[in-house]
Parts: structure tokens; sequence; C-alpha cells
């Protein structure tokens, strides 16, 4: 891997963009990563636009200020696509993954990339087949793991399991719900790399 | 609080085995008070400090700790009821930000002139008005002349290792003054990262018992604590304050070495990073730091010699150490996380230039006063501060003393 690799997740307060970095640097760590998550500092509002991020290195990561130029963008919530600047400082080579129904071509058009690389799932009918509720940030996290694999997607869907046990231990049926999801979305990512 | 851990493979020699774990500074913190399994914590929430006590409240209600938590109604009172449990002989630690520090003034000289041992961790946030959560040193900064120590740190690692000898420092027999160590607002304490932790038992090795000698339950010595003090005796009391300050310096760098013998990371007054060779520094305090260190080495690769001194310990300001490091530079340039409203930048600089003064070969010196109110500082205006001192080391004049940096003027 060698260089750092930033990620900026968008989402709106409670769909779980931070809970998403949380999980994915700590599963990148868990293979022996230096990772950093940390969410768009300041007081969350349910449904107000949110973002986080990760960085990922070989190397011990020193920068603290703001991610910029993001390698990889994950969009949780399509609807914030022309209200929020979703692809601001997204590098020449990066990767976008969105949240949405919506074909590619169409998806490609409205964030008007320049070749970046495109990922679309409908993760929102993922999570209602999976867990039952709108909560995409799951299947957004298989899915990363399915276009970049910046980590072992076994590694991270077993370090996953173990963090949602201890977050859900009076809910048994939640960890499966979302394990799946993270199994199925990471799954459709992988057929569309082809 | 995270669970992914693995094996330590980096703390070799003769460093205990440790866990690495992904924490915020404020988990970080809270683990290091666990550990550390004070007598008494008393703490008033505020953000973005709230999980300290939060999650050390929970130890507190899990059993984990032996601790007993006091909770107050305000920051004022959290810090006059340190003050108590600390007199009668307790070990007590606390953690607070911003208004709250400010709204503990007046207790913080207090613990400071009873000469007791209190260590607070701070989360460095601005000052209102406006009202601002976010970080930048200005809290602090109101409370360095109080007798506190004060020990910034970089990242959440810091504020682990920080919070730990911060204990052995303050209890120190030829110190016992408060403590407090500090982390950058929501950039530290919200943000996850690496963090090496040491074994419960390697901490408590470490810190020890707190047995002091001279306390105010001892019913067969009665004594009095913040008795009235006139024109007669003040001024001989407050003077006697200079000496464990002036001692502090050694203690905390002895303690830094010892530190480092259990966890491969020793600590003292200051950290130089590509510093030895350097023609045009960059001094500053907390987690801009880490940034810096990337722009500096950007620099090193296209031949700038350019380096970073991070001052951890604040107060006592390691003058001699700073000038020894600073004279002869082709240029310095302060960066101040707060502003004194003096008529001369931010606080850093004053005791900077102060600790020049004396120096043969003083360097070119400019201030500048940065990310207030959280205000981010990314590697391109940490660039814009080296372009400014090469300028001003080709002529050796400096235009303007101080600026504002990353404002919209």
């Amino acid at each position: 891997m060698g260089r750092l690799i930033e990620i900026r997740w968008h989402g709106r307060g409670g769909q779980g963009a931070k809970t998403a970095a949380l999980l994915f640097g700590d599963a990148c760590l868990g293979a022996g990563m230096y990772i950093q998550a940390f969410p768009e500092y300041g007081p969350e509002r349910m449904g107000a636009p949110v973002a986080s991020y990760n960085r990922i290195s070989d190397e011990p990561i020193t920068i603290h200020s703001a991610v910029e130029n993001p390698s990889v963008v994950v969009i949780l919530d399509p609807t914030l696509i022309g209200s929020v600047d979703v692809t601001k400082g997204l590098r020449g080579d990066g990767v976008v993954l969105v949240n949405t129904g919506e074909p590619a071509e169409k998806m490609r058009e409205k964030l008007k990339l320049n070749g970046q690389k495109l990922y679309v799932l409908d993760a929102s009918a993922i999570a209602m087949e999976t867990i039952g509720r709108n909560i995409p940030n799951t299947p957004m996290l298989g899915a990363l793991v399915g276009a970049t694999e910046i980590v072992d997607f076994n590694h991270m869907i077993e370090d996953t399991e173990k963090k949602l046990q201890k977050k859900f231990r009076n809910k048994p049926e939640v960890i499966q719900g979302n394990l799946d999801a993270i199994r199925k979305a990471y799954e459709v990512v992988k057929a569309q790399k082809g | 609080m995270s669970e992914a851990k693995v094996k330590d493979k980096a703390a070799g020699g003769s460093a205990v085995p440790q866990e690495i774990a992904a924490l915020t500074g404020n988990e970080a913190v809270a683990m290091a008070m666990k550990q550390i399994n004070p007598d008494v914590v008393a703490a008033y929430p505020i953000t973005p400090a709230t999980e300290i006590v939060q999650i050390f409240s929970n130890y507190v209600a899990d059993g984990v700790v032996d601790t007993e938590y006091v909770a107050v109604e305000s920051e004022h009172s959290a810090m006059s009821a340190c003050i108590g449990a600390s007199a009668v002989g307790a070990r007590v630690m606390t953690g607070t930000s911003s208004q709250g520090l400010a709204l503990m003034w007046e207790m913080l000289y207090i613990a400071a002139g009873l000469r007791l041992p209190i260590v607070l961790a701070d989360v460095n946030r601005a000052l209102s008005a406006p009202i601002n959560i976010h970080c930048d040193h200005s809290d602090t900064m109101g409370a360095r002349d109080s007798g506190w120590i004060q020990i910034f740190s970089e990242d959440a690692q810091e504020a682990y290792d920080n919070t730990i000898q911060a204990i052995r420092i303050a209890e120190h027999p030829d110190i016992l003054l408060p403590a407090m160590v500090t982390m950058d607002g929501f950039i530290i304490s919200h943000g996850m990262e690496v963090v090496k932790v040491l074994p419960d038992e390697a901490v408590r090795a470490f810190v020890g018992t707190y047995n002091p000698k001279v306390k105010l339950l001892d019913v067969d010595t009665p004594r009095t604590y913040g008795a009235l003090d006139f024109t007669d005796f003040y001024f001989e009391h407050r003077r006697q304050l200079a000496e464990p300050i002036a001692k502090a310096k050694e203690v905390i760098q002895e303690i830094g070495r010892e530190y480092g013998k259990i966890s491969g990371r020793t600590y003292g007054l200051y950290e130089g990073y590509r510093l030895d060779d350097a023609e045009y520094v960059i001094v500053l305090l907390g987690s801009t730091a880490g940034t810096a260190k990337t722009v500096v080495d950007d620099l090193r690769e296209s031949g700038v010699k350019a380096g970073l001194l991070k001052i951890r310990v604040f107060r006592p300001f390691p003058y001699d150490e700073m000038a020894a490091l600073l004279e002869g530079r082709k240029a310095v340039g302060v960066m101040d996380r707060s502003d004194g409203l003096a008529g001369l930048g931010g606080p850093l600089f004053g005791e900077l230039r102060s600790a020049l003064y004396e120096s043969k070969n003083r360097p070119p010196m400019k201030d500048y006063v940065y990310g207030l109110g959280g205000r981010d500082c990314g590697p391109a205006l940490i660039r814009q501060v080296f372009d400014e001192l090469l300028a001003i080391g080709k002529t050796g004049q400096v235009k303007e003393r101080f600026s504002y940096l990353g404002v919209r003027e």
C-alpha cells in the first residue's frame, strides 16, 4: 500500500457515517495498519448533512488537519448530491460509492465525474431486507471493502462482528442482519468490478 | 471503547508488552485514569471533554475502579471538591474544557497555593464570545500564571502518556503542584487513532501510591490550610511557589525518562523534529505539530532545511532550552493557537522572545496566530509560514512582527 489513503463518508445525522468510519478504521487497525477515524467535528443533528473521515497507511499517521483530497468518497444518502459538494477535492484516480437505486450512468452524470471510478448499489434496500431498517452504513462498509480491497474482507467482517456483539449484546438479530448486509453489498460491488 | 487490539510488535528493548488499541483522545485519557485508579474524581461535563468523565463514571459504576466519584453542579464546585479531597491526602483527578476551566479560575490558584497535586485533563477549546466549541488554546493560556504545571499533547498517545506521568510529576515531594494535561478539542479528543496501552499493573506500579507527608486529615497534628495571610507572610508563601516550579523542569525530564523505560516512549520538555541542522524552524504546541512534521518532510525532500520544535511543557516554560535551540537559525516562525490580545501576538511568542533576549545570535522571528475556534490548519497554511520564513531568512528583516494565519480579513 505504502501511501496514505484518505476516505470521506457523507451521510445524514443518524445514518451511521461516523460509526462506519470507526468500524472501518478498527478493522484496518486489526489488520496491522495505522489508522485515523474522525467525524466532522461538531454537534450532530438527526437528518442534517454530516461527514466523517478515515486515514489509512502502513506508516504512522501524524497529520491532524481535515481531509481535503480523498481517494475514496462514500455517499450514504443520494439526496445530499446537489446540496453538498460530495466530490469536492476528490483525487483524479479516486473512487466514489453511492447508495442509490439509480443506474450508474445517471449517477455519473449527476456527480460530474472526471474519469473516477464509480460503484452504485441500493444499500438502503439491502439494509431494509437484512436489518429491517434503512441504516445504510454497514452495507456501504461492505461495498467499500469490495471496491478498494484496502483490508481483507474476511478479516473486516470478523472484526465488525466482534464490535457489533459488544454494541448489540441484547439484540442478536441486529448483528446477523448487519453481517448479511455487509456481505450482500460486498458481493454486489465485486460483481460490478467484473 | 474499541476492542481491536493486536500484540505490540514495535515496543522492544526493556519496554513492557503493550496492546495496540484504536482510541479517541478522550477514550485514551479515560483509560489512563482507569489504570491510575485515583481516590477521588469530581467533575462537571462540558463539550468536548464530557466523554472523559462519562466513560470514567462508567468505570466507577461497573466497579472497575475504587474511585469516589463526586457529581457536582459546576466546574467551580468540581475544583472545590478536588481541593478538599486532595487536602485530606487523596489522589485526585478531574477533566474539563474552555468555559469550564474558566469557571474554575479562582480555585486553580487555590489548588496551586495550597500545593495540592491535582491532575486535570483539559480538552483545549475556544472561549466565548462568540460561542464556539472547537479547538484553540485560549482556555489553557488563561490559566498559565496560576501555578499549575501545563503539559501539551500532540495526539491521543501523548495525552495517554502525559496523563500517567502527570500523576508522578504533581505528587513528586519536591514539586507538590497541580498539573494539567491538554489535548486539542475534537481534533484529538474525538479522533480515533492508534494508541499503545500499557498493562494496568505497569501503570499502577509506575504511579505507585500517594502518601503525602503533610495532610489535613491528621488528627495528631492539626493544621490549617489556606489561612489568612496578610502583608506579614503572604509574600513569603507565594515566593515559595517559585521553588517547585524551578525544580519541575528536572523532575519532568527524570519522570519522562523513567516512563520511557517501561513504555519505549521517552518524554522531555520539548520534541525537536529534524531540528539539528534546520535553518528555518516553526515552534508550536499541540496537534498541529503532527501536520507540521509532514510539511517539514516535504520541504526536506526539496532541499529546504526546515525543522519543527514542539513544546511539550508550557509551564514551567523551558526558557534556557528554547534559547539554546533557536539561536543562530535563519528564521523562526512561532504559531500561537490563541491570541494574547496583548498588542503583539500570542503568549508563546512573548515567551520565546523573552527566552532569546540574552542570546548573541538572535534569529529573526515572526508570530502567526492561527486556528482560533477550530479553524483548520492544514499543510498549505504551514507551508505558507515556511515560505515567509525563507523570505525573511534571505534579508534577515521581519516586516511584520505578527500576523493572523488563515483568517479572512
